[in-house]
């Protein structure tokens, strides 16, 4: 466990004597912890036949099988999980997913590539404008226009899309730490989420599904004072941080939930796929915007947080210190945004103006073809990818020259990550799954598409 | 002189149901992301009498349908209103449980009213947590006028079964 | 940016390899579907690329073969992709379209699989686990292929209290 997070703590005790985190990590203190410690390459490792030599100690019990959801309230999201238990152990399992397949694929065949933005924000509806800007950088690259957007609308793209990246992970920890039975940092983190879904209001015009980005750039510019704003915002959004992670970081009953339970190592990650915030729980610095920087990314200094564990602590810190990073970003972002334009001047993918289109005649035939047609996209195939909230968000997108795609693919990071579900539970106990499940950040909309 | 006294006894009961909403959360997308909005500190669900989401339909009587019922999910919903207490109420929160919204395809149900009746509808993609509120205090008012579902049912204003409309084919029924 | 890997690609198979290009920048190599196996563990395990991104298909509904099973590669050390293609062929009432699984190579493969098997009917020999995993058992066809009707409904339950 080597995040900043934790070294920052350091070795200081609080007050009224609560344990530092050094110390539980090292294997509890004052003889609290009785639960016995299960090295953590011990846990990815193990399969029923050594489990049986483990606990031969126990009594022995009847294997039993239990239906874990579909509606279950511990688990944000619907999915079942069929359990095989032995007492309180997890002896198998399997996940089924795909109660909240709504098609989205099949549902942006046929519509045309504007209109399959507000399907995109019900993808990860924790974080839509990264969806947005991952399904325009997807189409713009088959246009071949990507190289030629407004450099406002990049920096727009960027700092909409990093305010997503902050509410999803608020959203994540608020959850999860509710479910492991801590109310207060929940409200605390809804309602700093709270203050930025406001700015994002004033902004696009919706609080939570914002259809905001188009192909070419964005819909409109910001408003006035919306950088004042952001900046005031993400000032007294810090010091909420800080409460909540003092809340969290050393309480001992959070701890003892997540720490150790469902490690994982790094090669075991990479095969499973992973990406994103649990990837690099393990170890591995894999973020796009730093191997593969897309819009503005590569002028920003940002630091990418790994764990070294892969437990659910970790992929806990990795997102406390991500927000963090997200913050760095948008701070750069603010003062480095030029002015300019925010839509590419290509009659091909923009609108022309609204008085343009009522007293010309051309371009009220452009507006019509838009609109009907959709954009011509030409025809070929494209895999375009960014970070999502969760991993590595692409779009396999195959054109066949009309306006409409003839195949939208989304590579979804939960539901990759979901599929490892059964193995990170095998050998833990039924209490472990819900801090597990609400780490890996299982996401509906986007697991099941 | 016995039937004013019945009725307002009805009126005592349903005055003091009104204002003691135990809400089943049945959030399955979008619209949860709201729902927590209105649960959290600035809406706060709970001045309405609306408190405490109970995660057990045997102890909720009030159905909220937070976000799209999928052809898959649709048995597992009617078979917590059926868990549920009576008298039991459902919100159709959102476009998505409400007629489906814009998912019209080969999984998306077209309304949660194909499987549950529904008392009060709550548009918006997702709707606001004001209109949340609207929309809960429209069920207290229907309530307190004895005009939901399940009190016009056990008046016989409305058939117990409820009716097909369509010729398709129907797997038994999970119950 | 691995143009070069797939230049080393085709040398290797060349047998294998129907055709390349590197449109877009994203380097791709259609691979006939009787050496898929093949050239996949050469990718893994010689040219680096340990980690599989995505599996999909797609459905080219009246063209000969008719769908493409795509994989996405990248390499962890290098950060080059590669795109790999494989056609698979349906003959009309004859057996279904069949391709060899990687799961065995990459644990990832298998939910990814599913999903194709489920949504296209296009099957993985020897894959441990090949059930249906968005649509429910009893759905009857693959919705992702072009000629399912998108609004072709097959409910499991329908009691409609819409009039009352």
């Amino acid at each position: 466990m080597s995040t900043t997070t934790q070294s920052k703590t350091g070795m200081k005790k609080l007050a009224f004597g609560m344990p530092t985190p050094d110390e539980i990590a090292s294997g509890g203190v004052h003889g609290l912890s009785t639960r016995p410690k299960v090295p953590p390459d011990l846990m990815s490792k193990l399969n029923a036949a050594e489990l049986e030599e483990v606990e031969d100690i126990e009594l022995p019990t009847e294997p039993m099988t239990i239906n874990m959801g579909p509606s279950h309230p511990a688990t944000h999201g619907t999915v079942r999980i069929v359990l095989t238990i032995d007492g309180e152990t997890v002896r198998d399992s399997d996940v089924q997913v795909g109660y909240l397949h709504r098609c989205f694929e099949k549902e942006a065949e046929h519509a045309t590539y504007t209109q399959v933005f507000p399907y995109t924000d019900r993808l990860n509806y924790v974080s839509p404008l990264l969806n947005n800007v991952g399904f325009a950088l997807a189409v713009e690259k088959l246009i071949g226009i990507v190289d030629r957007l407004p450099e406002r609308a990049q920096y727009i793209r960027v700092i909409v899309g990093e305010i997503s990246r902050i509410t999803d992970h608020l959203t994540c920890l608020g959850a999860s730490a509710m479910e492991v039975g801590g109310f207060t940092p929940f409200l605390w983190m809804i309602k700093v989420r709270e203050w930025l879904w406001e700015l994002l209001e004033e902004l696009t015009g919706a609080r939570l599904t914002h259809s905001y980005v188009r192909i070419g750039g964005v819909s409109q510019d910001l408003p006035e004072h919306f950088i004042d704003k952001l900046r005031a915002t993400l000032h007294k959004s810090t010091s909420v941080l800080t409460e909540c992670e003092s809340l969290l970081v050393k309480n001992r009953i959070f701890r003892d939930r997540m720490d150790g339970v469902a490690a994982i190592s790094a090669e075991d990650a990479i095969g499973l796929g992973w990406t994103g915030p649990c990837l690099r729980s393990t170890g591995v610095p894999y973020d796009v915007r730093k191997d593969h920087p897309y819009l503005v990314y590569d002028r920003f200094e940002f630091d990418v947080p790994v764990g070294s564990v892969g437990d659910n602590y970790d992929r806990f810190a990795v997102r406390l210190e991500e927000i963090r990073q997200s913050m760095r970003i948008l701070d750069q972002a603010m003062t480095q945004i030029p002015a300019g334009p925010v839509l590419l001047d290509d009659p091909r993918v923009a609108m022309p103006a609204k008085n343009a289109v009522y007293n010309t005649i051309e371009s009220m035939i452009g507006h019509f073809k838009l609109i009907i047609d959709g954009i011509k996209v030409p025809a070929g195939e494209v895999y375009s990818y960014t970070e999502g909230g969760n991993g590595e968000l692409g779009f396999y997108i195959v054109s066949d020259g009309t306006g409409r795609p003839y195949r939208c693919h989304v590579r979804s990071p939960s539901f990759i990550a979901t599929q490892s579900m059964s193995k990170l539970i095998l050998g833990a106990g039924i209490a472990d799954i819900i801090p597990t499940f609400g780490m890996i950040n299982m996401i509906g909309g986007e697991c099941d598409r | 002189m016995a039937e004013s006294y019945t009725t307002r006894l009805d009126d005592a009961l349903n005055w003091a149901r009104k204002y003691s909403l135990f809400t089943y959360p049945f959030v399955t997308a979008c619209c949860g992301m709201e729902y927590m909005a209105t649960a959290g500190s600035k809406y706060d669900i709970a001045r309405f009498g609306a408190e405490f989401p109970r995660f057990s339909p045997r102890q909720a009587d009030l159905l909220f349908v937070v976000g799209t019922i999928t052809e898959r999910q649709a048995p597992v919903l009617h078979r917590i209103w059926m868990q549920m207490a009576e008298p039991k109420y459902v919100i159709a929160f959102g476009v998505c449980a409400s007629t489906g919204g814009f998912y019209q395809n080969y999984n998306t149900v077209p309304g949660c009213d194909q499987v549950v009746p529904v008392d009060v509808y709550i548009p918006g993609c997702p709707p606001r947590p004001e209109q949340v509120l609207d929309g809960l205090i429209l069920l207290q008012k229907k309530i307190a006028e004895a005009t939901t579902w399940v009190q016009r049912r056990d008046r016989k204003e409305v058939e117990l079964a409820a009716q097909s409309t369509d010729g398709r084919k129907r797997l038994p029924v999970v119950a | 940016m691995s143009k070069a890997d797939l230049d080393k690609l085709v040398a290797q198979f060349p047998q294998a390899i129907v055709s390349s290009h590197s449109n877009h920048g994203d380097d791709t190599a259609v691979v006939t579907a009787t050496a898929l196996k093949d050239v996949m563990r050469y990718l893994r395990d010689s040219a680096g690329f340990d980690f599989l991104v995505s599996v999909t298909a797609v459905d080219y509904f009246g063209r000969e073969p008719r769908f493409e099973v795509v994989y996405h590669l990248r390499s962890m050390a290098t950060g080059n992709r590669l795109r790999i293609k494989a056609p698979v062929h349906e003959e009309e009432g004859g057996p279904s379209a069949e391709v060899a699984t990687v799961c065995d190579l990459w644990p990832t493969a298998n939910w990814q699989e599913r999903e194709v098997y489920d949504m296209f009917g296009i099957k993985f020999t020897d894959h441990p686990d090949l059930r249906r995993i968005l649509m429910y058992e009893e759905f009857v066809g693959h919705p992702l292929r072009k000629d399912y009707p998108k609004e072709q409904r097959q409910p499991l339950i329908r009691r409609d209290y819409s009039l009352s």
